[in-house]
């Protein structure tokens, strides 16, 4: 027997590797696989689309209120991309019965989730290019004529995205498949006080106030005013980034504690099995 | 005999009023020891094992690999060893070669495509290393897991059940490597079976548990001395069934 290895560094990049590689290997053959990258986002992009040029025809229509939609629709996907790619990519591990090879091996949950995070962010950026490049020749919308702003923008949703994947991933983990549901179905819980759409104005007082405590509103607000030739709203992007922060801290808390009672109560060893 | 893991009155219960999974149980393995639990179906094997991977913390008790406290230390030994379970695949959609592949770059090893045509080699899986897990028989995937469990030469080897889906020659074949890798290499080999002559010819030690605790240990000679029966097999049925034996 050869001397004992020293462990693996936590900041070694070949076992970052090997989760993004079986990603990269699971994408590269899969038609499914790619036709759901692209499939939604082309059907909402039609359909919504479509409903735009009606608007446009519409004497009493703002013509900004027709450009938001699309911009609105572009980011909401990022959004819901960027949450499902965690939840799904955790998953398919249980689906696969694979998950328990990933907790003896020398990572930690955090590799498997950052590895997950690294993941979406690859499946948002194509998506999102494939999206703005077809509202582009489709129906004449940039996307970039929100300039570099919209870093910041997308910046913000794919934090509240990652931080409700990671949420999502530690109830499933919890609960098992019963609760796999939440994957798909979490972030619309949240588009009602996104203010996707609408301005938060026209809320009722409650969803309104609701709204003040979801980052992606003050995104969608700062989209619309920067469409509608305004400034980019400083100080909403912060509160945005703020609530990012506090979504993901408590992410990260509910992650860990369902990891360390697992570990005491066995129940994520039945998972998929 | 060096001991590369060893446990100290490990105790498990799942739910508090129940009997415990797993009852103070006391047991080492040696460098280079094949040691073998066997047991009825919930006898607590599996929740012995599981705690001794780290991945459940003993209610009380100790489980110590390579004299690290697993509980607290298991970023220090995971490199250091390996499972392999008939419950446990691998990603459908991924060739034998891409999961082999996968693991050897999470295991953190060095030139991962040679150690993985290496692998293939070993253990005879060339002929389907381009077809997709979802593609293999039962047998194939079985042997397809014992070699993930294999991709970082580990210092222990933990299998449960790992030649229950597969066919008398293959089975012999895989017993016949691991022996090799045991004398060689000084791999330690833990493995759970209810194939009770596998389990007596393979073995250098046998643990018996039942109803959580260890109902018997020794080699396979000892054992059936001591219980004045001809194989292991028959003392398998004398003390997994009959709850008036001692334990020892």
């Amino acid at each position: 027997m050869s001397d004992s290895p020293p462990p693996v560094s936590l900041f070694a990049w070949r076992p970052l590797l090997g989760i993004l590689y079986r990603q990269v290997v699971l994408y590269r053959r899969s038609l499914p696989r790619w036709m759901e990258i692209f499939y939604w986002p082309l059907l909402d992009l039609l359909v919504w689309g479509f409903l735009t040029l009606y608007l446009k025809k519409i004497p009493s229509f703002l013509p900004s209120a027709v450009v938001s939609l699309l911009g609105a629709l572009l980011l909401w996907d990022m959004l819901y991309r960027a949450q499902q790619g965690i939840s799904v990519m955790f998953l398919e591990e249980i689906w696969s019965r694979n998950l328990i090879h990933l907790l003896v091996a020398p990572v930690t949950p955090y590799h498997i989730v950052f590895g997950a995070i690294l993941s979406s962010f690859g499946k948002v950026l194509l998506s999102s290019a494939v999206a703005a490049t077809l509202a582009y020749f489709l129906f004449s919308f940039k996307i970039f004529s929100l300039g570099l702003d919209l870093i910041f923008f997308v910046g913000a949703l794919l934090a509240m995205g990652w931080a409700l994947g990671i949420m999502t991933t530690a109830v499933i983990l919890r609960f098992g498949q019963e609760a796999e549901v939440l994957a798909w179905g979490v972030i619309f819980l949240f588009q009602p006080f996104s203010a996707v759409f609408n301005p938060v104005g026209v809320l009722p007082p409650l969803a309104a106030a609701i709204s003040r405590v979801v980052p992606a509103s003050y995104v969608f607000e700062g989209m619309r005013s920067l469409l509608t030739g305004g400034t980019l709203p400083v100080r909403d992007l912060l509160m945005a980034y703020l609530l990012d922060g506090v979504y993901m801290a408590g992410a990260i808390f509910l992650y860990s504690r369902v990891i360390a009672r697992a570990r005491r109560r066995g129940f994520h060893l039945k998972l998929g099995s | 005999m060096h001991h590369v893991l060893v446990t100290e009155k490990v105790t498990k219960c799942y739910l508090p009023g129940q009997p415990p999974a797993v009852k103070e149980v006391d047991l080492t393995l040696g460098q280079g020891e094949i040691l073998s639990i066997v047991g009825p179906n919930g006898a607590g094997k599996s929740t012995l094992v599981q705690m001794m991977l780290g991945l459940l913390l003993p209610d009380s008790g100790m489980v110590r690999l390579f004299g690290h406290d697993v509980s607290k230390e298991r970023r220090r030994i995971a490199h250091r060893i390996n499972y392999a379970s008939t419950d446990l695949s691998l990603p459908y959609s991924l060739t034998v070669r891409e999961n082999l592949l996968t693991y050897a770059l999470i295991y953190n090893m060095k030139n991962p495509r040679e150690r993985v045509a290496r692998l293939l080699s070993t253990l005879g899986l060339e002929s389907f290393a381009e077809r997709k897990v979802g593609a293999l028989s039962t047998g194939q995937v079985a042997r397809m897991g014992i070699a993930k469990a294999l991709v970082n030469d580990p210092e222990i080897l933990f299998l449960d059940e790992p030649t229950a889906t597969l066919d008398p020659e293959v089975s012999g074949q895989l017993r016949h490597l691991l022996g090799t890798m045991v004398r060689e290499r000084g791999m330690a080999l833990l493995y759970t079976s209810h194939n009770m002559r596998e389990v007596e010819r393979f073995s250098d030690r046998i643990v018996l548990m039942r109803a959580g605790e260890i109902a018997a240990e020794g080699t396979a000679a000892d054992l059936m001395q001591r219980y004045g029966t001809e194989d292991l097999e028959e003392l398998f049925l004398l003390l997994a069934g009959r709850e008036e034996v001692a334990v020892e």
